[in-house]
């Protein structure tokens, strides 16, 4: 059963609380605000970790709450609470109406109430009853991490599992009215390699949105070959020197550099704050024509995959950049009223307790005509980026990625291991030097953190060569 | 439902579910933060949260956990089934006890609970934090990030065995980060972040001038030549470096193979003998002071570098009963549970013959690079290889004059950051994560453009 079928107060998930959204929003209108939104969420999640033989960790969690936003001109309050039952929603509206100190009613706006629901969960029910029990969950697990050991330079051994169900109501002035299920699976492989005074890590993790089977068919064996040799690649690896250099970023996760470096400066809420440098840059050249970047949240299975955001609006296509061109900005309600951006399906937030952002979702460059060999072979001198650690970028566009896993290209071709590189630079002077792409564009999950907290997207990219960057080192 | 109530409810559903043995961690609160965009209030919130992790022991005293925000008679009954369920996956190899220290009694200090001043007092300071800070130099156009916020919170500890501990506080944080442009220049940003117990408590002149100061102080700014220099630390700065590289104190983290530590470790030479290391929970100086932990252990003032040698490990229950020695308060409730450090406190030992006094941060001539604060820490840091490469704002000071450095990143190995410590100033300055004085360390890599 799912646990959302428990009653909970006056709201029921799985059942039609028309009637009852209504008269919060009405209340909310009544007292003068421009627009209200509800989202009222209903959670039940588990964890499992798996340290080398043994099952160390087993976390379930369940959880409820409303985030209620009300705007008034280009202002908006928002507040959230546990509580879900009419008074507790209602005061909810009143402290945000009181926040946004609303107190002319007279020109109040139209709620002309609630279209038909649009139920994205109908055929998702079942889903928290086909996903893997914590004791298939745990065997896997283990016999992951069994698959780590094949020697004795690997002293510690991971494997975790989560799994998150989230269902969800959105309701808004404007006769929005939506619900869904949302299933998100993650697994992920560690181990640390120690052989005298060297010492190296390897780690992947892998994720899908829906797709309640996936953890079944994951290929433990593929997975753990793969973390297991990046960790004894490195192992030895000496430390790179720092400089200017040519880079290649591999496919998957080397989509990290696009999201983090320029991605987030296509979001509206960097232009609101006037922190991006694209904010005029609409149809003007801002990368190498050989770079096209999309934004999506439809393709299926994919960790940034959604069937409705979390304004109660569709996902789109979004073609951020075409051929060096910018074209879009990822765009939500707030983004929309204070920038003038359309919306894109891309309100998001962690939970209820965030207001909704513009945030990415699947997040890509597009592939390009060239193999990763026309690339290797086109530099002389340079740094090929297999594996990407996380990264940040700061205030003013400059960014700073860790490489996981490196190799010196000597002469177009790859030669010795190096660890301790760091990619360093600007969106803005790194993107017109993304000059060549390959044709083997492969997606990654990932988690990002920003305005609305924590959310589930997609990065990745073909191969691509970066004519010159910094590279932190020794 | 207060937290006696709440504790008797879960007593009494434990009982009908025939569970005997059982924890809680609960925590409520009350926060209302807002931002605002010149002059207009961008966003204004508030949250109730309550969120209750619940563990019970089972015929076999394997222990099973739930978290959950339902605290409805329903939610309560639901939490101690599913962790009755997942005690059935209960770790064998490492078991979980009450705290021995659960019911000694713990050092409340006065709480200093303020009243909340409500969200429109909140929107009127912010407001003219903003205007003054625009207005204290012409280069400085915006405050893409800034927020005041204030907080109201209660935890609560519980146990079947009769112990039972709760504390309410209050606290506020301001943060302005301003961005500074001129023509023909990148554009630079920096910040500052006050704490206090509530709005009253906080300087906002003195973050409104360390905003400004800071950001203005960038604004002439130049690359740096990649090469080896002498490092003068921030405050601020080597207390990021420390907590990033906590694992090497964390008993948790040497049992599960990902600390620059082992066993063994105590009495080991890290450092130069000037250096003591303390985490001190308690310290008058921490707004976020907490008089016991996730365990319910009382917090306190725990030695890790003494004279420059390993002292301690931070502890919890299991970690303490493996090391065979007692928790340390620093246990955070969860089906593993964690370990963690409080409050770092850096200081000059008596035994300091060896420092070279001669560095110091006003007065030193000399060419190094000062380290204001570092960025991105949970990218550019392999704790448990115990390297980091970190970008940071900065100064590289040469022949008497200071210019800002552009874009560079620091780079090396925490154990040899830590051999090398070179000068310990005097001064200690209280930051937001700690206390510590300016740090001195010979020869770090840095990577610049120039």
């Amino acid at each position: 059963m799912l646990s959302s079928q428990i009653k909970l107060n006056q709201i029921v998930f799985g059942s039609c609380n028309k009637d009852f959204l209504e008269e919060i929003i009405f209340y909310g209108i009544s007292l003068g605000a421009d627009f209200v939104e509800i989202f009222i969420e209903n959670t039940d999640n588990s964890s499992v970790l798996a340290e080398e033989d043994f099952i160390t960790s087993v976390s379930p969690s369940f959880g409820r709450g409303a985030g209620i936003r009300i705007f008034k001109n280009k202002k908006d309050g928002f507040v959230s609470t546990n509580d879900l039952t009419k008074e507790g929603l209602m005061r909810s509206v009143s402290q945000a109406i009181e926040m946004l100190d609303i107190r002319d009613n007279r020109n109040r706006k139209v709620f002309n109430g609630l279209n038909k629901l649009r139920d994205y969960g109908l055929a998702k029910k079942t889903w928290i009853d086909e996903v893997p029990s914590i004791h298939e969950i745990s065997e896997k697990l283990l016999v992951s991490t069994k698959s780590l050991k094949k020697n004795n330079k690997v002293i510690t051994r991971k494997g975790s599992y989560s799994r998150n169900l989230q269902e969800v109501i959105i309701a808004s002035s404007d006769g929005t009215y939506a619900s869904d299920i949302r299933l998100h699976q993650t697994v992920g492989l560690n181990v640390i390699a120690n052989d005298a005074q060297y010492r190296s890590s390897g780690s992947r993790r892998f994720g899908s949105s829906g797709m309640p089977n996936e953890f079944r068919i994951w290929d433990h064996e593929k997975a753990a070959n793969d973390v297991f040799e990046s960790s004894m690649n490195m192992l030895y690896a000496d430390y790179v020197d720092a400089g200017q250099m040519p880079v290649i970023l591999a496919n998957k996760f080397g989509g990290v550099i696009f999201h983090e470096a320029c991605g987030h400066l296509l979001e509206t809420t960097q232009i609101e704050r006037g922190t991006t440098p694209f904010e005029n840059k609409l149809n003007k050249k801002i990368a190498h024509e050989s770079v096209t970047a999309i934004d999506e949240g439809i393709s299926e299975g994919s960790f940034g995959s959604l069937s409705v955001d979390d304004e109660g609006m569709e996902p789109e296509k979004s073609v951020l950049i075409k051929n060096g061109i910018l074209k879009k900005f990822i765009s939500d309600r707030a983004g929309e009223l204070r920038t003038g951006h359309k919306r894109t399906g891309s309100g998001r937030r962690q939970n209820y307790s965030f207001a909704a952002a513009s945030r990415m979702r699947n997040t890509y460059i597009a592939k390009g005509e060239h193999s990763k060999e026309d690339l290797i072979n086109s530099i002389s001198d340079g740094l090929y980026c297999k594996s990407m650690g996380g990264g940040s970028v700061g205030a003013t566009g400059q960014f700073n990625f860790a490489v996981e896993e490196g190799y010196l290209i000597k002469n177009g071709k790859l030669t010795n291991p190096v660890k301790g590189a760091t990619l360093i630079g600007e969106a803005k002077e790194v993107m017109p030097k993304i000059s060549m792409c390959g044709n083997d564009l492969e997606l990654a999950p990932g988690f990002c953190g920003s305005i609305s907290g924590s959310v589930n997207v997609t990065v990745g990219q073909p191969h691509i060569k970066v004519d010159s960057i910094t590279v932190g080192g020794r | 439902m207060n937290s006696k109530e709440i504790t008797t409810q879960i007593s009494e559903a434990a009982d009908s579910l025939n569970l005997k043995k059982w924890d809680y961690g609960a925590s409520f609160s009350n926060d209302y933060s807002v931002q605002v965009d010149k002059g207009e209030a961008k966003q204004l919130k508030a949250s109730q949260k309550q969120i209750l992790t619940i563990r019970v022991w089972n015929d076999s005293n394997l222990v099973g956990i739930t978290t959950t925000s339902d605290i409805s008679e329903s939610g309560i009954q639901k939490a101690l089934n599913q962790a009755n369920i997942a005690s059935d996956f209960g770790n064998k190899n490492e078991r979980t006890e009450f705290s021995p220290l659960a019911k000694d009694p713990i050092e409340v200090k006065d709480s200093k609970k303020r009243n909340p001043v409500g969200i429109k007092k909140l929107l009127t300071l912010l407001r003219e934090a903003e205007v003054k800070l625009l207005e204290s130099h012409e280069s400085i156009k915006s405050v893409p990030y800034n927020g005041l916020s204030e907080s109201f919170y209660e935890r609560v500890y519980a146990n079947s065995d009769g112990a039972f501990r709760s504390y309410t506080k209050s606290q506020a944080a301001l943060y302005l980060y301003a961005r500074a442009e001129e023509k023909n220049k990148k554009p630079r940003s920096s910040g500052s972040v006050k704490l206090g117990y509530g709005v009253e408590d906080i300087d906002i002149e003195s973050c409104i001038k360390d905003a400004s100061n800071k950001t203005i102080s960038h604004l002439n700014y130049s690359s740096i030549k990649t090469d080896k220099y002498l490092i003068c630390f921030s405050p601020e700065s080597f207390l990021t470096i420390i907590n990033a590289f906590s694992s090497m104190f964390n008993a948790r983290s040497i049992l599960d193979g990902v600390s620059l530590s082992n066993k063994n470790s105590i009495g080991e030479k890290l450092s130069t003998e000037a250096l003591n290391i303390y985490d001190d929970g308690l310290h008058e100086k921490n707004i976020s002071s907490s008089p016991f932990d996730g365990e319910g252990t009382p917090t306190k003032r725990l030695c890790l570098i003494n004279k420059g040698r390993l002292k301690n490990f931070i502890h919890s229950e299991s970690t303490a009963r493996i090391f065979k020695t007692i928790p340390t308060g620093h246990a955070g409730l969860g089906s593993k549970v964690s370990v963690s450090p409080d409050w770092i406190v850096v200081e000059k030992s008596e035994e300091n013959s060896d420092l070279k006094t001669s560095l110091d941060y006003s007065t030193y001539e000399g060419e190094f690079v000062y380290i204001e604060e570092l960025n991105a820490i949970h990218a550019g840091v392999r704790a448990s290889q115990g390297s980091f490469s970190l970008p940071f704002d900065g100064w590289l000071y040469k022949n008497g004059k200071k210019i800002s450095i552009e874009s560079a990143t620091v780079a090396g190995d925490f154990k040899y950051l830590l051999k090398n410590i070179v000068n310990i100033e005097s001064n200690q300055e209280v930051t937001t994560s700690g206390i510590s004085p300016h740090i001195w360390v010979d020869e770090l890599s840095i990577t610049g453009d120039a």
